[in-house]
């Protein structure tokens, strides 16, 4: 039985993970070191940072911004910050 | 990482090879205008039963049957349907694998149903002949891409295509090992060819152009431009004395099918 070609396979965007899972949040404030506390839909808080592509291009982050989070399965505590809504 | 297997270990497979090579060579001969591929199927399952060995397509990733059956423009992996009765005049590929006493081995073998074309005669002698040329590569030193460029060069100068979505690939323990072994590439790539290496070399050959799609069913390959296909397959060892085709007979001389 003949093997798919898995060789080059493309993964998402940098560290985002494929199994990530997506939320609406809102920023209640900032922390040192690019960390956000936030506010997912359900009201819980995470502690997120900024995924490094919006460290890369300046995107300024402020308390009050909706933002979209990455959380991994693993760890609900955490999560990465991938968007800035205008 | 590739797995290099001990020569009891390929006495193992080998004797899998065996009963691969039994049901094909009997499931070849069944092959007739009238006869449904889901009759192929019930006579390999039987004969597997009988070997007291396990079929290593079904379940594999959800596969239903012990047989994957792909008639005309499909490439491979098509399942086998009551309701797909056979024609003269056209070509069916038939791959089976086995797994006896925990070791795997693999096979397929294309077949002519009744009376065929010229045309579709030639594209099954030159599959079967990449083949051959490609066994012929299997000896230690050479590298992995040498393999995969004599089919490549074999088919192309006949003016066929090698698809490139699916690949051979190493075999063992599990039906899949490492490494990958496409049936494209320039030559002199890759790892080094070593004693205890088992691959399966599965050129897969369309008339037309090399794009295949999977159909809804998530299994049948088909070329996208609907031209015919080929596939042959043998299971090969590489020994000090060359390859050894494990997926027949050692009385067998001769080409590949």
């Amino acid at each position: 039985m003949a093997k798919p070609d898995d060789r080059d396979k493309k993964r998402g965007d940098g560290n985002a993970k494929e199994d990530a899972i997506e939320v609406m949040a809102t920023v209640l404030e900032p922390l040192p070191n690019a960390m956000f506390r936030v506010e997912l839909e359900n009201k819980h808080q995470v502690l997120a940072h900024i995924s490094g592509k919006m460290r890369k291009n300046f995107i300024r982050i402020l308390a009050g911004d909706k933002v979209a989070v990455e959380l991994s399965p693993y760890d609900l505590t955490r999560g990465r910050i991938v968007y800035r809504y205008k | 990482m590739i797995i290099c297997k001990a020569p009891t270990e390929l006495e193992k497979m080998h004797r899998a090879g065996l009963v691969v090579w039994d049901v094909l060579t009997r499931v070849r001969d069944a092959v007739q205008p009238g006869v449904s591929t889901m009759d192929l199927e019930k006579l390999a399952e039987k004969l597997t039963a009988a070997h007291k060995a396990r079929p290593a397509f079904k379940g594999y990733r959800g596969f239903p049957c012990v047989l994957c059956t792909s008639v005309n423009q499909e490439v491979v992996h098509g399942i086998p349907s009551a309701a797909r009765k056979l024609r003269s005049g056209e070509i069916i590929s038939v791959d089976f694998g086995a797994e006896v006493d925990g070791y795997y081995a693999d096979a397929a073998v294309t077949v002519p149903v009744g009376e065929i074309s010229p045309e579709l005669e030639k594209l099954l002698r030159v599959t079967r002949e990449s083949l051959d040329r490609a066994i012929e590569k299997v000896k230690l030193g050479n590298r992995l891409s040498d393999i995969s460029h004599a089919v490549q060069g074999w088919v192309e100068e006949n003016g066929y295509s090698v698809v490139r979505e699916f690949v051979g690939h190493g075999i063992g323990t599990r039906m899949h090992e490492e490494p990958n072994l496409p049936n494209f590439g320039e030559p002199g790539r890759g790892p080094r060819l070593q004693e205890g290496m088992a691959l399966a070399i599965e050129p897969m050959v369309n008339a037309g152009q090399p794009a295949v799609r999977v159909l809804a069913d998530d299994w049948t390959a088909v070329t996208a431009d609907g031209s015919f296909s080929a596939h042959f397959e043998h299971t090969v060892a590489v020994t000090s004395n060359g390859p050894w085709i494990l997926t027949r007979p050692k009385s067998v001389a001769g080409p590949s099918w």
